[in-house]
């Protein structure tokens, strides 16, 4: 594999952002009839969908818990989302992210509110461009409150790269590839807790620690488009009713 | 979980206990249960280990076989990692396909192997772009009695630290394996401390009634190479519960420190 130059000396990326520059990212929400809560992201060329189903009868019912809401989460990859067709059966890689996406989630429920039901969270990849778990946790958790689904916060998730010795946020796929750690981490943002981290690659431990403040900036900026794209939504749904 | 009363009547007796610095087991918070690593158990394959962490045991086995690169690195060996969590190690495991903690587990111990760069894979290559050696590393959870991360890691790391690997000849496109064995090359070496956060503590290497109560866990791999130069290569949240950025930072802390102590229980590489 021929390795192109990601950061140009004055730290402009491969995609012309900075260095601590987000791609463009865009949330929709009540995107699907069906599901009780949707919501759609467009974060660069990510792009993922996301239906909640419930609370809802458990099933099978063994699942059932007697003092809170049983949470399922599902990440899952279109064959169609990657360079190379990607087998549709879960792979190793969407089991685990299935798992850390929902315990990413879980703190925000108030799952003690609806014992003995279960919550279904299901997160389509339609293109994988990289931050595809920061995106699809971020666009979960609107989706589950378009679902009605009390929440403690939101959930706003984010990765910090290195790249050729830098350290850069929201990671596309090239840099995800070539760079030497990869970061994702979610928090609840008005609580200030931290919900997801994973790491891998090398990093030194002041390289760790500048890494979590800008991953924590990150954060921020998605949730500030988090609750941009929450008022347009409650706002449509009002200028209906007024109809 | 099926019984949620006396998990938390425990919880809150821990909690109590942790306040004075004590565990149920009479660790202080930041002492890891007693580590005995064996090596070399299994004849049959090139690199094996059992590891006790307290009453937790765990086997694993590497083995070699020679196989196809992977297309985009066509000069590299590869390395693999699995789990088994086999139902003879707790009531709580069933037969199957791994589930998501077995898969979790795997991935998370290859992560602190892989981007330690333990492994030399660019020295596992036996035809480029053709065929190389493929190093199976095998982990079988035989006692669950907390921590599974750790023992695991650790019975990957000394099964690979002391394994051999088969030597093979090429005559054009033809490859024999031959009888004699070559060292593995081995690079930085990873350690992985795990913590689980219980209320606003973190309890270093959690026993099977604290991973129960449980807020979260958090696992931190430290790299060491043949510098001494020391770097993160590899972190897990796990569990339901949240982490305050101030937690985070001291558990990497007490990670490091730790780590360092894990670190005088392996076994010295080359068989």
């Amino acid at each position: 594999m021929e390795k192109k130059k990601l950061i140009t000396d004055d730290g402009i990326r491969y995609d012309g952002r900075k260095l601590d520059e987000l791609r463009p990212i865009k949330f929709q929400i009540g995107t699907l009839k069906n599901a009780d809560g949707s919501a759609y992201v467009e974060w660069g060329r990510t792009k993922i969908l996301v239906g909640v189903f419930g609370p809802r009868e458990s099933h099978p019912k063994h699942l059932a818990l007697a003092d809170r809401c049983y949470i399922r989460a599902r990440y899952h990859m279109a064959p169609f989302s990657v360079e190379e067709r990607k087998s549709p059966a879960p792979s190793r890689r969407e089991i685990e992210l299935s798992k850390v996406m929902r315990e990413a989630l879980e703190p925000a429920i108030f799952a003690e509110f609806f014992p003995r039901t279960t919550i279904d969270i299901f997160a389509e990849v339609l293109q994988a461009d990289g931050s595809t778990r920061c995106a699809a946790i971020s666009a979960a958790s609107l989706a589950l409150t378009d679902a009605g689904v009390p929440m403690r916060d939101l959930v706003s998730s984010m990765a910090v790269a290195k790249v050729e010795g830098k350290l850069v946020l929201d990671v596309i796929d090239q840099e995800d590839k070539q760079g030497d750690s990869d970061m994702p981490m979610a928090i609840m943002p008005s609580k200030n807790v931290i919900t997801l981290i994973q790491m891998d690659g090398l990093l030194t431990h002041e390289e760790f620690i500048q890494s979590v403040e800008l991953a924590k900036k990150g954060c921020m900026e998605v949730y500030a488009k988090q609750k941009e794209a929450l008022e347009e939504h409650f706002k449509k749904t009002m200028d209906r009713e007024e109809v | 979980m099926t019984n949620q009363i006396i998990p938390s009547v425990k919880r809150k007796q821990i909690i109590e206990l942790a306040e004075s610095g004590k565990r149920t087991d009479g660790r202080s918070l930041t002492d890891m249960r007693p580590v005995e690593i064996q090596t070399n158990v299994i004849e049959k394959a090139e690199g094996s280990a059992t590891v006790r962490l307290g009453d937790t045991y765990v086997i694993a086995g590497v083995k070699f076989a020679i196989g196809d690169p992977f297309p985009d690195i066509p000069n590299d060996g590869v390395m693999s990692v699995s789990a088994e969590f086999v139902p003879l190690a707790s009531s709580e495991f069933e037969t199957g396909p791994p589930d998501e903690n077995a898969i979790e587990l795997a991935r998370v111990v290859d992560r602190g192997l892989r981007e330690s760069k333990l492994l030399d894979t660019s020295k596992l290559c036996i035809i480029p772009g053709k065929k190389v050696w493929i190093a199976w590393v095998d982990i079988f959870i035989l006692d669950h009695r907390g921590n599974l991360m750790d023992a695991a890691a650790l019975a990957g790391l000394s099964a690979l630290l002391t394994s051999k690997m088969p030597k093979a000849e090429v005559s054009g496109e033809e490859v024999k394996v031959t009888e004699e064995f070559v060292p593995v090359p081995l690079r930085a070496i990873p350690v992985n401390v795990t913590m689980a956060k219980i209320g606003d503590k973190l309890f270093v290497d959690p026993s099977l009634e604290e991973e129960e109560v449980m807020d979260c866990r958090l696992s931190v791999a430290f790299a060491e190479d043949d510098q001494k130069q020391e770097k993160i290569c590899a972190m897990q949240k796990g569990g339901s519960g949240t982490l305050t950025p101030e937690e985070l930072l001291r558990a990497v802390e007490i990670a490091k420190v730790k780590s360092q102590e894990l670190r005088k229980h392996l076994p010295s590489g080359g068989k």
